[in-house]
């Protein structure tokens, strides 16, 4: 076939907390393989759009359908609450803002990343236990800490915890809100290439929330821009920023020194 | 040869392209760069992009990559790939699609390199290589012989380009370019920076690419280098239109 059935498709999603429509109509579709950014100013509606396309805030309309194993396109909403669940810890990972919201901040950094390979199956202790280590080495964290718990790690440690914890599990989608804010930069760089590898090696889907242009030029394929719950522009990374159409995506590209 | 000859053999057919760039933070202050362009490169020939700055050299190298958007027009593109070849429009192709034509089937090399954070030189040479599929030491084998070439010191190969002299990261820039044998190759000032001994290695690189069948369009300040690279010349100050 010419083109492969998306992984994901969204149709018309609208989300509205009372008077305000914080997502308004919105449509896209993502392909296997592919990362997508989505950007826009504080309020514009990315982390509610991200919260509606994993299934954890149910869209006052329209229609969000992921392509299930075994069952191709599905709509996510009409899951029963046990096979949402299920989805959210195996075939997905959802890498949060603040690392707070997405780790066990009283379980060890070890168990962090155990406790998802146990919600997939695995009861060998041993087994467990290293791939957890492979896991904690691979986003660069000391080993020695492996049975810390997260509350003593700084802001960087615990969102590399949180990217190990979801992509132990071998996700085939990730997503990513604000996956680098509030680091410093030069924790930042070692993240963006740590995700830039891992998204390349795991043949990862992503969408990546940011408001960072540099970090969506490096990681995300395609972009989506939104204002006011609206995307006002799509398309391939560097064809946004690189010629933006939309007033503004010129605005938001022209106030940036350079990206 | 005549275009006649030339016709079976095209590689990248551009026809009747217009770009007008709209700049809405300034009143919406409306620039024709081109209107109607159009042009057709040969498999093995060199096209250079002629003309006073700012008469949209660049754009029109950009807008064949696909990385601006005309507002109007095609550029059709011989295509070999994964899910089957044929002319592709890069001005109308869905994205994933543009994106599988620039890993399989057109280059570019942009007038500087954008540094990745912590990626060596090696590894951003050997990248495109890899992604199609070739193991990476092979990919990094070719990227080592290509640094080798354009006098990269094997000692910075393993260091962040970050550092590098402007002339240096455009070596880095020029190698990445060539790592993979692209079947249509747009280069965009590549000699620029460079002395007149690198120069001379662009130039046997250019006519290695063409000799194995590439089209290339380039844009070279130096005369001496477009002379020896280039058949052909295409002027844009003639294409100007108020589109
Ligand atoms: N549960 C809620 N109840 C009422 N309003 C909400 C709720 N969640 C979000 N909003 C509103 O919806 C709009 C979009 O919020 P959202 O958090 O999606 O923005 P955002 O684009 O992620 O912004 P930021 O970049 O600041 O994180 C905002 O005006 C916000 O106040
Ligand atoms: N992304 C862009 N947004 C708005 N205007 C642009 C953009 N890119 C180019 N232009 C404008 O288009 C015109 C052509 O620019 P272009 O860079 O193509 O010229 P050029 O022939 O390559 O010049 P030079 O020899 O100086 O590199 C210029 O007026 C330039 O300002
Ligand atoms: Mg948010
Ligand atoms: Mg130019």
């Amino acid at each position: 076939m010419e083109t492969p059935s998306p992984l994901l498709r969204v149709r018309n999603l609208t989300q509205a907390f009372g008077p305000l429509l914080a997502c308004a109509d919105i449509s896209f579709e993502l392909h296997s393989g592919e990362v997508l950014g989505v950007v826009g100013e504080s309020g514009s509606g990315k982390t509610t759009l991200l919260n509606c396309l994993s299934a954890r805030l149910t869209p006052t309309n329209g229609i969000v359908e992921y392509d299930l194993r075994g069952r191709g396109l599905t709509d996510i909403y009409a899951l029963s609450e046990p096979e949402r669940r299920l989805l959210l810890r195996t075939d997905w990972g959802v890498v949060m803002q603040n690392p707070r919201d997405g780790l066990r901040m009283n379980v060890s950094a070890g168990g962090n990343v155990g406790e998802r390979l146990m919600a997939v199956g695995a009861r060998h202790y041993g087994a467990i236990r290293r791939e957890a280590e492979d896991w904690l080495a691979k986003v660069e964290l000391d080993l020695g800490r492996m049975d810390d718990k997260p509350k003593h790690f700084s802001g960087g440690m615990q969102q590399r915890l949180q990217i190990a914890r979801n992509l132990v599990t071998k996700p085939r989608l990730v997503f990513m809100d604000e996956p680098t804010g509030g680091l410093d930069v030069s924790v930042q760089a070692r993240l963006l290439d740590l995700l830039r590898g891992l998204v390349r090696e795991l043949r990862l889907s992503a969408i990546i929330v940011t408001h960072d242009l540099a970090v969506a030029r490096l990681l995300a394929d395609r972009l989506m821009v939104m204002k006011d719950g609206k995307v006002v522009e799509t398309g391939l990374t560097d064809q946004v920023l690189d010629d933006p159409h939309h007033p503004y995506t010129q605005l938001l590209v022209s106030s940036v020194l350079q990206v | 040869m005549t275009q006649e000859d030339n016709e079976s053999a095209a590689a990248i057919r551009v026809e009747n392209l217009t770009k007008t760039f709209v700049l809405h933070v300034q009143g919406g202050a409306r620039l024709p760069v081109f209107a109607d362009l159009s042009l057709e490169v040969a498999a093995g020939e060199c096209v250079a992009l002629y003309g006073p700055s700012g008469s949209g050299k660049s754009t029109l190298l950009r807008s064949l990559y696909a990385n601006y958007k005309p507002g109007r027009g095609h550029v059709w593109v011989r295509h070999a790939g994964d899910s089957g070849g044929g002319w592709i429009d890069m001005a109308g192709a869905p994205p994933h699609r543009v994106l599988e034509v620039r890993r399989r089937t057109v280059g570019y090399v942009s007038q500087f390199l954008r540094v990745i954070p912590r990626v060596p030189a090696r590894d951003i040479v050997a990248e495109p290589l890899h992604a199609l599929g070739v193991p990476l030491a092979d990919a990094r084998a070719r990227a080592e012989a290509l640094l080798g070439r354009l006098n990269i010191p094997a000692a910075m190969w393993d260091l962040a380009p970050a550092t590098f002299s402007g002339g240096e990261q455009q070596r880095v820039n020029i190698a990445r370019g060539f790592a993979v044998d692209y079947p249509v190759l747009l280069l965009d000032e590549p000699t620029a920076s460079l002395d007149a001994g690198n120069r001379a290695v662009v130039v046997d690189l250019i006519h290695e690419a063409k000799a194995r069948g590439a089209a290339v369009v380039g844009i070279f300040h130096d005369d001496e280098v477009r002379e020896a690279v280039a058949e052909r010349v295409f002027d844009l100050s003639k294409e100007r239109g108020a589109a």
